[in-house]
């Protein structure tokens, strides 16, 4: 089992999600350059957080257009796992990897904290040693986490069950007070439909560790290798 | 031969920034605006040879390729020789 994990410039959760893989998860990890174009060792990719490109134009839009991403869309394609942090969510989306889209903030501001996110399908790759309903204590750290799709595209995560995070309160519920940047019905993190793509706006690899303040992120990395050993 | 590309956000896409510019403008003084929205404006300055048909057609693609985000976002195409 290996990962990768995709540095673009301006990328800088690369060194996180690394020390969570090896330390934590425990499995080989290699940095990949997003000038590299063979992904041919690798059985899970994370697209990390950070500022790719410095967010000109919109976060994620020129990261899209870096050699690796045309690798990234055939790996996606054959049933591998990609999986986007928050500047990743953003890259994957613009890629068309995951519908929607991540807009300003409705407050404006850069939020930094820690929010109540509730798992709302425990039966995929990423959430399978998580119970729907769950409710978990992720940071986020972004000013572009305001995801939005039109009526149809949001039918069709609905009905798919393609909406696998939704920001709620302590006690799970999924109110407007809880929403911290305005997203669409509280959506935090969705899939795709094939369900091999996801990308969330919190950072899991920030909540692996009892000193950070939570480790209820760890449980989705060890979903995430429980898939690629089943597979 | 120029290109001018103006992307806008599609209508009913809250636009908390230019919510925040309007915000400040009627601070300034300025009344009677229902609305003030903000876009982006792209100069592209192609050969002096190229065909203006060319030029259209390429700035219409770069266009609906990176500089407009086609699930928030619209853009119009102008040329200028």
């Amino acid at each position: 089992m290996k990962f990768g994990v995709i540095v673009f410039p301006g990328s800088n959760c690369d060194h996180d999600a690394y020390h969570v893989l090896s330390k934590h998860v425990g499995q080989p990890v290699d940095f990949v350059w997003h000038k590299q174009t063979d992904l041919s060792g690798y059985d899970a990719l994370v697209v990390p957080g950070g500022f790719s490109y410095g967010d000109y134009l919109r976060a994620g839009a020129l990261a899209r257009f870096s050699p690796v991403m045309n690798a990234v869309k055939d790996f996606a394609a054959s049933g591998k796992f990609v999986f986007g942090v928050c500047n990743g969510f953003q890259i994957l989306c613009e890629a068309g990897l995951l519908p929607g889209a991540l807009m300003r903030n409705k407050n404006l501001h850069f939020v930094c904290k820690h929010v109540n996110i509730r798992v709302e399908n425990g039966s995929t790759p990423y959430t399978s040693e998580l119970e729907t309903g769950e409710v978990l204590s992720i940071p986020i750290a972004h000013a572009e986490g305001n995801y939005v799709c039109d009526d149809a595209t949001y039918a069709e995560l609905e009905s798919n069950n393609q909406i696998i995070f939704r920001y709620c309160d302590a006690n799970g519920a999924i109110t407007e007070a809880a929403n911290p940047n305005g997203a669409r019905s509280n959506i935090a993190g969705i899939c795709n439909a094939a369900g091999n793509v996801l990308g969330m706006m919190p950072h899991p690899e920030r909540a692996c560790e009892e000193l950070l303040g939570s480790n209820d992120g760890r449980d989705i990395f060890r979903s995430l290798t429980k898939a690629i050993a089943e597979k | 031969m120029k290109a001018k590309v103006y992307v806008t956000l599609k209508p009913g896409v809250l636009d908390p920034q230019g919510k925040a510019i309007h915000h400040s403008v009627e601070l300034l003084g300025f009344e009677n605006i229902r609305d003030l929205r903000q876009g982006k404006y792209f100069e592209i300055a192609f050969d002096a040879e190229l065909p203006e048909a060319d030029a259209r057609q390429a700035a219409e693609n770069i266009a609906g390729n990176v500089l407009a985000n086609p699930v928030i976002e619209d853009y119009r195409v102008e040329i200028v020789s």
